[in-house]
């Protein structure tokens, strides 16, 4: 019954859709005040439809009713009740609801938030935000339905992927979802003016807390999927540029560009229609994303079972959006004008800057992602794009805009000078050069890739609190007006801390990295990188829905006991699968990661030891960033913009 | 990160059992005794695709056939080839589909190229805009125009 419900209020919710797509639009365009005014209870509706149904899933998971073709296949009544929720998005079509269930929050958001509008522009948005909708709808209720029945209901389930029964991988489709479908109200912001025929700066504030919003998301869950692989995998790899993180990797590049061109529309109404044509492109990816993902075209033709109807069916969405976005665009493009003039030192070229390095990262991702594909239909030439391509080169456009973040972000508005911004920094270059010799004279005979890693970060870090520093004015009580600048301030110099702390963090693992390898007998030791593991003993477990091998080793620096570390072997008797679960001795300057594998002929285990160094460096540089975002993101001007109608008290706020 | 979830929505469930969450890659009785040699061994692995995974190298990935192939590699390694020699050999065998990192002949340049063109292209474009609003920047400013003014008012009573 209550599934039937869910199925009845997702037709609805695609019906709402529909008409929310046409008829704000029409009414914008005859100014008829009524028509247009339906969009905001449209959306609303779509909104509380959408999560009905998705209730009516979440219900069936927990209540683990087997009669539904997809709980059966991914749920299983002995599983953990948090992870009878989250399997509710563990699956292509569960995942899908979340999906939709994101794109009518974000419309519900507009509609509820978008008070200072113009009331055309509004109710464009939402009937572009109702067609992103419809259109995810249908391809639910065509291709995807999560409400099928079974004819035959089982006695239980056959329970989730064992690896996906994990607080960090739980989380991380919400995030990233939101962070994809965020960039689909930034993409209906852009459309909508470009059928205005109108953007200016005023523009540029609206879709700002948008895009940025998108870019936090994206940031934290591309975050924890990173540090999910790392402690769940079993070697403590972040990163390994598969097509399905390069798809979730790309919309962050380009969020990343977006959302630092939108200031630039903002603040100085220049960049216009490269801010509107990065908007729309933006979506494109977080599409893509959804296409590579799901139609398995690209990623491997051994492993993925390919679903040749959804592939295309999400190819015309792509191809429909994409098409009408961009023909849009040529037609109104030359409607704007830039305003702003600018010399050729400045925070707007740096911005350019800063917008061409991200724009063709992201382009260099795209092409290695999709080379296999074309290079075999186009030149029948079966080939592999993986790592060691994109770190090579991927990373110098990472290497360059780290060395010039700094001074770009110090730069004036309109007209800087490259040699006072250069002064300014002096100290601040100084400091990381000598980290980096300090790092390089450390190590011996190795890359210069952590060297390099750690320079760059320290010069991130000491350039961001220089730039905040000097905002603090010249004299007086520079401390006092530090703690009173506008968040703003504050969330751009953490972010880019964040992002030098990143770069640190991925260098230093990539380059001093240690592990061994080898079998102990029960009482045995090894040393690695001057600490000493002892395997004490091996016992077994009993789980909630798993047998597990556990080895109990300890780990001492010195003579000095530091820690126990309890690495598992799990299996899981339902879906047949063994999962490895690391334990990790999390430290500031480096993890110690231990993995227990099979037992050996003579008795012993075979025991796996890494040295990290660095490692947290990376995720807790993606905290730092969604930080500083967040922190952005409460900027005052963004409550006032909300709220223009109150008063309030002005406080003094230095100019920018 | 995200193969995993990929896979559990797309794939089947039957095709699960192929990439295992079990850790086990490089195996504590193909260790070489020579640490040098094994660096060798496993930076030419971390090189080389596992045939039968999804985007994975040999040094990472459990399957048999990656076993065989890190085992082969020490192999030749052993016998005194050098590092373009092993990958010769395996690419002999096996295709350039084995080679994480394809080599810049023939079609391929496009996908080497095609950073270095976009930037020197992007780069051109984004000058010559720089250089257009420079230019303009030094005509002299014009008066606001009525919408501009409103817009002035409406900022200034923020």
């Amino acid at each position: 019954m209550i599934t039937e419900l869910g199925h009845f209020a997702l037709v609805l919710a695609f019906l709402v859709a529909c008409v929310q797509a046409v008829v704000p639009l029409v009414g914008a365009h005859r100014r008829w005040p009524g028509w247009m005014a339906f969009a905001e209870p449209a959306a609303n509706m779509q909104f509380l439809l959408t999560a009905l149904s998705f209730a009516a899933l979440t219900y069936a998971f927990v209540t683990s009713d087997f009669s539904l073709r997809l709980v059966v296949l991914n749920s299983h009544s002995a599983k953990p009740l948090l992870y009878k929720i989250t399997g509710v998005w563990g699956n292509h079509e569960g995942s899908m609801l979340l999906w939709v269930l994101i794109v009518t929050l974000f419309g519900a958001f507009a509609a509820w938030f978008g008070g200072n509008l113009p009331p055309t522009l509004k109710a464009r948005v939402l009937a572009v935000q109702g067609m992103v909708g419809a259109a995810f709808f249908a391809f639910i209720l065509f291709t995807s339905n999560p409400f099928l029945r079974m004819a035959v209901p089982p006695f239980d389930g056959q329970d989730l992927n064992p690896l996906l029964q994990d607080p960090g991988l739980a989380f991380h489709p919400p995030f990233l979802y939101l962070g994809y479908v965020g960039l689909s109200m930034t993409f209906s912001f852009a459309v909508a003016a470009l059928i205005e025929g109108r953007i200016d700066a005023a523009w540029g504030r609206w879709v700002r807390p948008y895009t940025l919003a998108a870019w936090i998301f994206l940031t934290i869950g591309i975050g924890l999927g990173s540090w999910w692989a790392y402690y769940e995998l079993g070697w403590g790899g972040f990163w390994f540029w598969d097509p399905v993180e390069n798809a979730s990797f790309m919309p962050w590049l380009i969020a990343a560009a977006l959302l630092h061109s939108a200031i630039v529309v903002e603040k100085r109404e220049s960049l216009k229609s490269w801010t509107v044509l990065l908007a729309i492109i933006a979506f494109g990816f977080s599409m893509i994303g959804a296409f590579i993902t799901r139609s398995g075209v690209i990623t491997s033709v051994h492993a993925f079972a390919s679903d040749p109807e959804r592939g295309m069916f999400l190819l015309l969405i792509l191809a429909v959006f994409m098409l009408g976005a961009l023909t849009l665009f040529a037609a109104r493009a030359n409607a704007m004008q830039a305003k702003g003039v600018f010399s050729l030192v400045s925070r707007e070229s740096a911005l350019v800057v800063n917008n061409l390095l991200l724009g063709v990262a992201a382009f260099v991702v795209f092409v290695g992602t999709i080379w296999p594909l074309v290079s075999e239909m186009f030149f029948d030439r079966k080939l592999s794009v993986g790592a060691p391509f994109f770190n090579m080169a991927f990373t110098p456009f990472m290497v360059v805009l780290g060395l010039l973040l700094p001074l770009g972000a110090m730069l004036p508005w309109k007209r800087g000078n490259i040699a006072r911004v250069a002064t300014s920094l002096r100290y601040a270059f100084v400091l990381a050069l000598a980290i980096g010799a300090l790092a390089w004279a450390m190590q011996s005979g190795r890359s210069a890739l952590g060297p390099v890693g750690l320079f760059l970060g320290a010069w991130l870090v000491s350039g961001a609190a220089v730039d905040l520093w000097s905002r603090t004015g010249r004299s007086g009580n520079r401390l006092a007006r530090l703690g009173r600048l506008p968040r703003a301030d504050w969330g751009k110099a953490v972010a880019h801390a964040g992002l030098g702390v990143t770069m640190a963090g991925v260098a230093g693992l990539m380059a001093w990295e240690t592990e061994d390898i080898r079998v102990l007998q029960v009482g045995e030791s090894l040393e690695l990188s001057g600490y000493e593991l002892t395997l004490m003993d091996v016992q077994r477990i009993d789980g909630p829905n798993y047998d597990a091998t556990q080895g109990i080793v300890k780990l001492a620096q010195d003579g000095r006991e530091i820690a126990t570390l309890y690495p598992e072997k799990r299996f899981y008797p339902v879906a047949k699968m063994p999962t490895t679960e690391a334990a990790i001795d999390i430290g500031f300057w480096r993890d110690v990661y231990v993995v227990v594998g099979d037992p050996q002929d003579n008795g012993g285990w075979a025991v796996r030891t890494y040295y990290k160094p660095l490692a947290n460096w990376i995720w807790g540089g993606a905290i730092l960033m969604a930080l500083g975002g967040a922190l952005s993101l409460s900027d005052r001007r963004y409550r006032v913009a909300a709220g223009a109608k109150k008063t309030r008290p002005v406080e003094g706020v230095p100019a920018e | 990160m995200l193969r995993a979830l990929a896979l559990a929505l797309v794939l089947g469930m039957a095709l699960l059992a192929q990439m295992s969450g079990e850790a086990r890659a490089v195996q504590p009785d193909e260790v070489l005794d020579d640490p040098a040699l094994e660096e060798r061994a496993r930076d030419i692995s971390s090189g080389l695709r596992c045939l039968v995974c999804r985007n994975e190298s040999i040094d990472d990935s459990n399957a048999e056939l990656a076993r065989d192939l890190r085992l082969l590699v020490r192999e030749r390694l052993v016998a005194g080839d050098s590092d373009e020699e092993v990958v010769e050999f395996v690419v002999d065998r096996y295709g350039e589909y084995v080679l994480l990192q394809p080599r810049a002949t023939g079609s391929n340049l496009v996908l080497w190229l095609a950073g270095p063109i976009m930037l020197l292209l992007g780069g051109a474009i984004g000058w010559s805009y720089m250089r257009r609003r420079g230019r303009a920047s030094e005509t002299p400013a014009q008066a606001l125009s009525e919408a501009e003014a409103e817009r002035l008012r409406e900022i200034m009573k923020e």
